[in-house]
């Protein structure tokens, strides 16, 4: 039972689906991930394979077209699907919050910064204005903003873009959550200011003791910043470890294909493996492994039968049918 | 050894663009006094931040931007030339009267030029026309430079043009719109081919692409350099990808050259303060790396360019400023391997 208490969080076999037009997309397909307290959880993954989406189902902030089919999330053993709307709006700020990847379009433009973060507060708690102001100021001195009294009463298109992010980090941490998910944070920031950010993120984890979901694409940013990686594909998680097994002993098709195909320090001086092919279309998902089309060594099996996780090494998991490549050749023959 | 010849030659380079504040217009200097050579089939990769001009830069070359001052040489030709003239020393010489002493000016008639420079524009969705097709969008430069004689000639280029990049020739009669971004891409560096340029100035080309497209795109820019003898200017702030495809490597910031020398030199002995810190801000893709290495972050924000400060542009957030730094801007100076640093203090 203890095994169960230090996650804070528990994603089990999560489905979401996207109702459109042209047909069901079925952006998450079987996700399952346990977030332990005050631990980062890395999901990486290129455009459309559905990380936003599955940190956007822990909030169930979802467009109105999405909608979770199938699975639990679990928030300290209790299910948020289960829960109506009130509750889930306690839920979200309270315990979970989120920052997104433009902080331009996630402020409101026509209030000030004070105001906005005031509402946060105040809409969870029961300070008066004068505490709320109190509580803005502290937060925002806490991230780092300079002459926090003077910015509260500024809007939003008068800060930069790294000031912006800050007070959204200052926003979500109003009323002490125990999970930041992190969607693409410093993806619109420049590298200098994105080593800003960063580092503060860091900071405020050691003092606050939150738990982390970084959702990015840079594989440089979960290099540096996460206990637990997920790499995701196609909707699908492919591998799962900490950051050593991920980066020096990766084990599935796809996840080889994105580290040889990004400069790194040591392979400057050679070309770059490029993975070939275009992301896939998720309306029309291949039946076997999502990454079969453009997998080099694809296996015929492949073609036909998702793979199942792997223990390919402690605490790490990979979906290829690749490590279990002897097992079924010897089946064949 | 004889020196090899420069392609492009640019020196004092000045890019200013009047902004209103109230009733007064002043100029915003984007580009302020910037010189560097690029020899032909080189790549010099141009980083900084946004809004440090580096993308005024390219344009100002192609002289998509009329430039405020300076003189630009390409292949021995002198594109343009405000007339100010300048001592060994880099010093503007200036009459008694303390006005720069002018000498010829140039400003000639782009478009013979035009078919030697081209450019890869960053956004591949807005930098191609919707209502075109493919084979219109590729054929619109033979058009323009009449460089065919039949319209069976401008087919088989457009489709050899297609070829090149890796394009189905099938797809000619498609529209832009019914591409990925990589395959987007790929239309976009056609078109810059089709007229046979020497050099491409690449702004920002795959910082809209999925990684695992980055590669094929990357790659495809360093074939076509080996197969056709191009030269680049690669502008871009992903500092991996920019040391992977370059040479050399130009550190800009508001508007200033900052330091300039051969790639794996610049990476491996940087010497500028903000060339320091802005390597170590990059995450490094490799976990034992990212734990060893400590991330110089840099207080605040950059000033407004309205706002230049005195002296140095980076002495509000240089670490090493002196009261020199206010004081007179370092110029660019040779520390020895073509390695050139403006900073007073390394």
């Amino acid at each position: 039972m203890s095994e169960e208490n230090k996650n804070i969080l528990s994603v089990q076999n999560l489905h979401t689906s996207f109702f459109t037009d042209n047909g069901e997309v079925c952006a998450v397909n079987g996700v399952n991930f346990n977030l332990e307290k005050g631990k980062t959880l890395g999901i990486v993954g290129e455009s459309g394979s559905g990380k936003s989406v599955t940190a956007y189902s822990v909030m169930q902030i979802l467009a109105e077209t999405g909608k979770v089919t199938e699975g639990k999330i679990l928030y300290n053993g209790q299910n948020i699907l289960d829960w109506n709307e009130k509750k889930l709006q306690k839920f979200r700020g309270e315990n979970v919050s989120i920052i997104f990847q433009d902080p331009m379009t996630s402020l409101n433009p026509t209030f000030t910064v004070g105001y906005q973060m005031m509402e946060a507060v105040r809409l969870h708690t029961n300070k008066t204005k004068e505490e709320a102001r109190a509580r803005a100021i502290e937060m925002l001195t806490l991230v780092g903003v300079n002459e926090p009294e003077a910015r509260i009463k500024q809007y939003p298109y008068e800060l930069s873009g790294g000031m912006r992010q800050r007070v959204m980090i200052a926003m979500s941490l109003c009323c002490e959550p125990d999970i930041l998910i992190a969607d693409e944070p410093t993806t619109a920031l420049d590298v200098t200011i994105q080593a800003q950010i960063l580092e503060l993120m860091q900071d405020l984890q050691k003092k606050l003791g939150m738990a982390i979901i970084m959702v990015t694409h840079d594989l440089g940013v979960i290099a540096s910043m996460c206990d637990e990686i997920l790499v995701m594909y196609g909707g699908r998680i492919c591998e799962r470890g900490t950051a050593d097994e991920i980066f020096y002993n990766p084990c599935h098709e796809y996840t080889k294909g994105l580290l040889r195909s990004i400069p790194r320090v040591d392979n400057m001086n050679e070309k770059l493996v490029p993975i070939g092919g275009t992301p896939i279309n998720m309306l029309n998902m291949p039946e076997g492994c999502a990454f079969c089309p453009r997998c080099a060594n694809a296996l015929k099996i492949c073609l036909t039968e998702k793979p199942d996780e792997y223990q390919v090494g402690e605490d790490h998991l990979a979906s290829c049918w690749m490590n279990v490549k002897e097992l079924i050749e010897s089946e064949e023959a | 050894m004889a020196e090899e010849k420069n392609l492009l030659e640019v020196s004092h380079l000045k890019q200013y663009f009047p902004v209103s504040q109230g009733f007064h217009k002043v100029p915003l200097k984007a580009v302020d006094d910037i010189s560097f050579a690029i020899k032909p089939g080189e790549t010099l990769g141009l980083v900084g931040e946004s809004g440090c001009g580096k993308t005024t830069v390219g344009r100002t070359l192609l002289r998509l931007y009329e430039p405020t001052a300076g003189k630009i040489t390409f292949d021995g030709n002198v594109l343009f030339d405000s007339g100010e003239q300048y001592d060994a020393n880099g010093e503007l010489i200036v009459d008694e009267k303390g006005r720069p002493v002018l000498g010829k000016k140039v400003n000639a008639d782009m478009l013979p030029y035009r078919k030697q420079m081209q450019m890869v524009f960053q956004d591949p969705y807005s930098s191609l026309n919707p209502r075109m097709t493919v084979e219109d969008i590729i054929g619109e430069p033979l058009d323009t430079h009449k460089l065919y004689s039949s319209k069976g000639e401008r087919r088989d280029r457009i489709l050899e043009l297609m070829e090149t990049v890796g394009l189905n020739a099938e797809h000619a009669m498609r529209y832009a719109h019914e591409f990925s971004g990589g395959q987007r891409q790929r239309i976009g560096i056609a078109r810059a081919l089709a007229v046979n340029p020497k050099f491409i100035v690449c702004d920002e080309p795959v910082s809209a692409l999925d990684v695992s497209i980055q590669a094929q795109v990357i790659n495809m820019f360093e074939e076509l350099q080996e197969k056709l003898g191009l030269a680049y200017l690669f502008i871009a702030h992903d500092l991996l990808v920019v040391h992977h495809i370059s040479d050399r490597i130009a550190v800009m910031y508001l508007g200033h050259m900052m330091e300039i020398a051969d790639a794996d030199e610049l990476n491996d002995h940087p010497m500028h303060p903000y060339t320091l810190s802005l390597l170590s801000a990059v995450p490094i893709p490799d976990p034992e790396t990212a734990r060893r290495s400590k991330r110089i972050v840099l207080e605040g924000d950059v000033p407004s360019p309205l706002k230049m400060p005195s002296g140095c542009p980076f002495r509000t957030r240089c670490r090493y400023a002196t009261e020199q730094c206010s004081i007179a801007r370092p110029q660019l100076t040779d520390r020895g391997n073509g390695h050139f640093v403006a900073c007073w203090n390394r």
